[in-house]
């Protein structure tokens, strides 16, 4: 990659002292893409949000966003860049206008140039006509955008939004994606964190996938799902033969099947499509089992995830078992 | 209030003096407005400070005047005034805590500290705006005064005084109250917290009675401690040098207690702000 606009070379962050946050994290991308930081609660995305947008000293590593080193000049870096965080930080006794102006100030624009940039944002962001009423008595979609107009104000390089749709609800939540979306049309790079393997799909030109500080996979969402090797079935069976069926299932795919901490759901890679799964379903019969559901699907980013990390991303840490020799790093340059 | 540099570690640049002038004046009006727009905590906050100068006035009054010095008129509500009104620029600083707290709680500071903006300014707009919410009180709580009897006995000019450094001692007040809410970060925790310097300088002091009573180790922290110099000095302003202590003089006691004022900005400034840039909500 010739010019990154975020580049992120081995930080680390412990707290206390045995925490660790961040585990030597290393990643990069180009200047106009969606970035999506993805991983459960806990998985370290928060914190390097904090440690790019100048809130949080790593331990150690470099950062440079935007061309400038966000360690050795947070000054000139917050000049440069956005942050939604995860609660919207917007002050509720204020209107909307308001609340948007008063960071164009802090950003440093005059008076009347922050007037006009907050009309021009709120307009952009679809808040015109609620921009002179109080905040509390916007929605909670509302308010999200509108902490999201307050971090444009500024005309930032790189906007940093930290899981920008958790805890709204479904019809705000495609209003945010479109207004993200449209933002990158802009020409403005967005690095998000998000838990949701949808919204980083729909979203994220590149992944990364981080769990437990470290950063366990890199690469586009295809990239992704590249590597379970197409379609996977996912099954479920009676408590009393779920020994029997991963062992059958073992002989037919050649690799261990994955088990979900919690629904004990199977899920093994269909190499072959249709075909694995006929066999699969002959495999049953022959032993006598009766799934009580089985399908075949594309993989999905849970999928992805659940190979990566070995559990999946709803219920961090219940199951600790290695993946199968399936991690690893996969770049493709995008056109 | 310049923001604290340490020019000797990367990236602490201070921000430029207008810079950091208008960005105070952002983050007070932002306060201010919330404070208009939340009536409520205006009448809350004033309501409590009428209520204890009734109390006080009318339940405490009669068994206390007796012993007043005759620079009180016979009236305890003389000698009460000066006192409550420091209370209260105690009292009303501990809005300094809560207010950041409830910030740092909302993500706003988190915002405030990705922008580039002065380091200092969210701190001292939120002192500036806690000290021109308490003038208010302070105001209003003079003007019941003076229905419900209160007069002052030296001059108008002797007054104002008095309220101006009641008002310069809630604004270094509120800077301890800006380390206290940095510190325990928790709006709910903070509220307990604030009281803790605040009961022990408000009622060891003259606030309420002449210190003479007290036992004498007690005495010897009631009439040195900055809340008492503070009242002392504003009943020298606002009722004459007989409101004093033997040996003590108008001046003298003003002076001291802006010393403690300036002490405690001294002490307290350079702390919040530090504070502020390592804190992590």
């Amino acid at each position: 990659m010739t010019n990154p606009i975020v580049r992120v070379q081995g930080i680390t962050k412990t707290f206390g002292d045995t925490v660790k946050a961040l585990d030597d994290v290393t990643l990069e991308f180009e200047p106009g893409i969606i970035y999506g930081l993805l991983g459960p609660n806990g998985a370290g995305k928060t914190t390097l949000i904090r440690v790019l947008t100048t809130l949080l000293r790593p331990d150690a590593g470099s950062a440079v966003v935007a061309g400038v080193d966000v360690l050795a000049d947070p000054k000139t870096a917050r000049t440069k860049i956005g942050l939604a965080g995860q609660f919207a930080a917007v002050d509720d006794y204020l209107t909307g206008r308001e609340n948007v102006e008063m960071v164009g100030r802090l950003y440093g624009l005059s008076i009347a140039e922050s007037t006009r940039r907050a009309t021009e944002v709120l307009e952009r962001i679809g808040l015109s006509d609620a921009a002179d009423r109080q905040v509390k008595t916007y929605s909670g979609g509302m308010q999200r955008r509108l902490d999201l107009a307050a971090s444009l104000v500024g005309r930032p390089e790189v906007l940093f939004l930290d899981e920008p749709t958790t805890g709204i609800d479904p019809r705000s939540r495609i209003d945010v994606w479109k207004l993200i979306t449209d933002l990158v049309d802009g020409g403005t790079t967005v690095l998000l964190t998000t838990q949701y393997l949808d919204e980083a799909d729909q979203l994220a030109d590149r992944i990364a996938v981080i769990d437990e500080g470290r950063l366990i996979s890199e690469g586009t969402s295809d990239d992704m799902k590249d590597m379970l090797g197409g379609s996977v079935i996912e099954l479920s069976v009676p408590e009393e033969s779920q020994s029997e069926t991963i062992e059958a299932l073992r002989a037919i795919v050649g690799s261990e099947p994955l088990v979900h901490g919690v629904t004990r759901e199977i899920t093994v890679p269909a190499a072959e499509g249709p075909k694995t799964l006929t066999a699969v379903v002959r495999a049953l019969d022959a032993a006598s089992i009766i799934p009580q559901d089985i399908a075949l699907h594309k993989p999905s980013l849970d999928d992805v995830f659940l190979t990566l990390t070995g559990h999946p991303a709803e219920n961090p840490g219940a199951d600790e078992q290695q993946p199968n020799g399936r991690r690893g790093r996969r770049r493709r340059r995008k056109s | 209030m310049t923001a604290v540099t340490a020019p000797s570690k990367p990236g602490r640049v201070a921000a430029s003096l207008p810079q950091t002038i208008r960005d105070i004046i952002v983050i007070t009006k932002r306060n201010l407005l919330r404070n208009l727009r939340l009536p409520q905590l205006i009448i809350l906050s004033t309501i409590q400070p009428i209520m204890f100068l009734f109390l006080f006035t009318y339940v405490f009054g009669g068994a206390i005047g007796g012993t007043l010095p005759d620079a009180a008129a016979g009236e305890y509500i003389n000698w009460l005034i000066p006192g409550l009104l420091v209370q209260t620029a105690a009292f009303g600083a501990g809005q300094t805590a809560l207010g950041l707290t409830e910030d740092l709680s909302k993500g706003v500071i988190d915002r405030f500290r990705s922008l580039p903006m002065a380091r200092s300014a969210v701190l001292a707009g939120r002192t500036v705006s806690d000290v021109i919410r308490n003038g208010f009180v302070i105001g209003l709580m003079m003007a019941v005064g003076i229905l419900i009897g209160f007069r002052y006995q030296t001059s108008l000019a002797g007054l104002f005084a008095g309220m101006a450094l009641a008002m310069v001692f809630s604004f270094a007040f509120s800077w301890i109250m800006a380390t206290i809410g940095l510190l325990v970060k928790n709006p709910e925790a903070v509220q307990a917290a604030i009281f803790l310097p605040v009961f022990p300088l408000v009622f060891a002091s003259s606030v309420f009675v002449p210190t003479q009573t007290m036992p004498s180790w007690l005495r010897a922290f009631a009439d040195n401690q900055p809340v008492t110099v503070t009242v002392d000095a504003l009943r020298g302003l606002i009722l004459g040098e007989g409101a004093l202590l033997p040996g003590n003089t108008v001046i003298g006691q003003v002076a001291l207690s802006l010393f403690y004022s300036g002490m405690i900005l001294a002490i307290f400034v350079p702390l919040s702000v530090r504070l502020y840039r390592r804190t992590v909500s």
